[in-house]
This record gives C-alpha cells, sequence and structure tokens, in this order.
C-alpha cells in the first residue's frame, strides 16, 4: 500500500492531539510552551502535505511564514517567562492565580 | 524504500512528541526540551519525504538550531528545582485525556468521511528556487511584514528583559 494524504494527515493529527494534551495536563510554563511548538509543528505538516498532494507551492510558503512567526512568539513568550520569574520566582501555572476571584 | 521510511519517521516523530508531554522517567523540563529537538529533526524528515526540502533545512537550522537553544537558555536561566516534586492532578489528567480524545475522534472521522481525492504524487519540488521565486514576486508584501514582525518581536523582547519592568 502506497503512503497517501491521509498517512501524513492521521501523523499530523495525532501530533496535534499529543501537544494539545501536553497544554492542558502539564502545569510548567515552559513544557506548556513546548507543547505548543508541537501544535504547530502539526500544523505546519498537514500543510506541507496539503501543498505536495495539490501541486501548489503556496502552501510551503504559508509554513516559511509560520516557522517566522513562531520564532518571533518564541522570543517574546520566553522574554514575558523570565519577567514573570523575576517578579514571583516561579513557572507554574498553578501559582500564578492573581486574577482569580 | 519510501514507504518504509515514512513509518520510521512518522513513528519516531510520535513517540518522541509523547516524550516531550510525558516522559515516565524525568519531568525535567530539559528532557522535554532534547525530545522536542528529537521531534523536529524527525519531522524534518517526514518534509524531506513530501519534497519540500528547504522546509526541512529551515526547520532544523531554526527551529532544532536557534529556538531550541532559546529554550534551553530560559531553562538553564530559571531554576526549577521545585517542579520535579509537584504532583500531578488525576482530575487534570482525566479531564484533558477525555477533551483530547473527543477533538481527536472528531477529526478522524471527518478523515474517514472526507474524499480525499489527490492520491498520486505529482511532480513538486520545494527547493530553495521554487521557494525563493514566489517569495520575492507574489508574495513580497507579507514578507516584508514578516520583517517588521520581527523587528517588533526584538524591539519587545528588549524592553520585558529590562530590569525593573514597569
Amino acid at each position: 500500500m502506497t503512503i497517501g494524504l491521509e498517512h501524513y494527515l492521521v501523523v499530523s493529527v495525532l501530533l496535534f492531539c499529543l501537544g494539545l494534551l501536553g497544554v492542558i495536563v502539564r502545569r510548567n510554563l515552559l513544557v506548556i510552551y513546548m507543547s505548543l511548538e508541537l501544535m504547530l509543528n502539526a500544523a505546519n505538516l498537514a500543510l506541507v502535505t496539503f501543498s505536495r498532494f495539490t501541486n501548489n507551492l503556496d502552501g510551503q510558503v504559508f509554513v516559511f511564514f509560520v516557522i517566522t512567526v513562531a520564532a518571533a512568539e518564541v522570543s517574546v513568550g520566553l522574554a514575558l517567562i523570565v519577567a514573570l520569574y523575576r517578579k514571583r520566582q516561579t513557572a507554574h501555572v498553578e501559582d500564578l492565580t492573581t486574577l482569580k476571584l | 524504500m519510501q514507504d518504509a521510511l515514512f513509518y520510521i519517521f512518522a513513528f519516531l516523530t510520535l513517540v518522541f512528541g509523547f516524550l516531550v508531554i510525558a516522559n515516565p522517567f524525568s519531568r525535567n523540563p530539559v528532557t522535554s526540551a532534547m525530545f522536542l529537538v528529537l521531534t523536529i529533526v524527525s519531522l524534518a524528515g517526514l518534509f524531506v519525504l513530501l519534497h519540500a526540502f528547504f522546509l526541512a533545512a529551515v526547520q532544523v537550522l531554526v527551529y532544532a538550531g536557534a529556538v531550541m537553544v532559546l529554550f534551553l537558555f530560559v531553562i538553564m536561566l530559571l531554576d526549577l528545582k521545585a517542579e520535579e516534586r509537584r504532583k500531578i492532578k488525576a482530575l487534570g489528567v482525566g479531564g484533558g485525556l477525555v477533551s483530547v480524545g473527543a477533538i481527536l475522534a472528531i477529526f478522524l472521522s471527518s478523515l474517514l468521511h472526507t474524499p480525499l481525492g489527490a492520491t498520486e504524487s505529482p511532480a513538486l519540488e520545494g527547493g530553495t528556487v521554487q521557494l525563493g521565486k514566489l517569495l520575492f514576486t507574489e508574495y513580497l508584501l507579507p514578507f516584508e511584514i514578516v520583517s517588521v514582525l520581527l523587528l517588533v518581536a526584538m524591539v519587545g523582547v528588549v524592553l520585558l528583559s529590562k530590569k525593573e519592568l514597569k
């Protein structure tokens, strides 16, 4: 059986679900951030797959932009985490309950 | 050969991805980061199988190189010894599993019921030449906007990293 569109899409879906599970279950801000990266990568895989199987290079350009935006997002997010750690000495979501009623 | 490579890389991607979020031996964020690097490298292998050569290179250079070094740097900067002693709540795990399982079921059932016509691999090459041509003709405006975005992110990071944050 030859590898088709659906094989790659199943891998992408499973990777996305792993990332989502990490975001929900893990309580460490940095690990949550890494799970977000997993979800972005799953979306990238789906885009590249569709680009390959519809014979259209636009999807790959889009992935290029996604990678760039993800790099910017990671730098800002990590700077926020460091600033937060300086103030509160924690990177754990359960300790950050200032906005809780 | 290609099929075997697909299965190998897909298996490695999923196993390493699982080890990022739930490593049975260590809860240390550094281990997670290392497994994330491996996940990204195996994903680059899948990109090569899809003939997206430029993106595979960018994936390794930007993600596994730059972004993960940033991650590791921040992990080392923060002292996260206390994290390993924390317990994971069973309620959170159960709720997470149920909700993610529901979303997975929706995804897979929609995938099963969609007629996927394009199963033949056409001759499409995602090399540097083809992507570069597209990037600097049709996608020139988004490209320039992304450069502004990177500048904004850089300024923001410098501002956020100041000693006394107002």
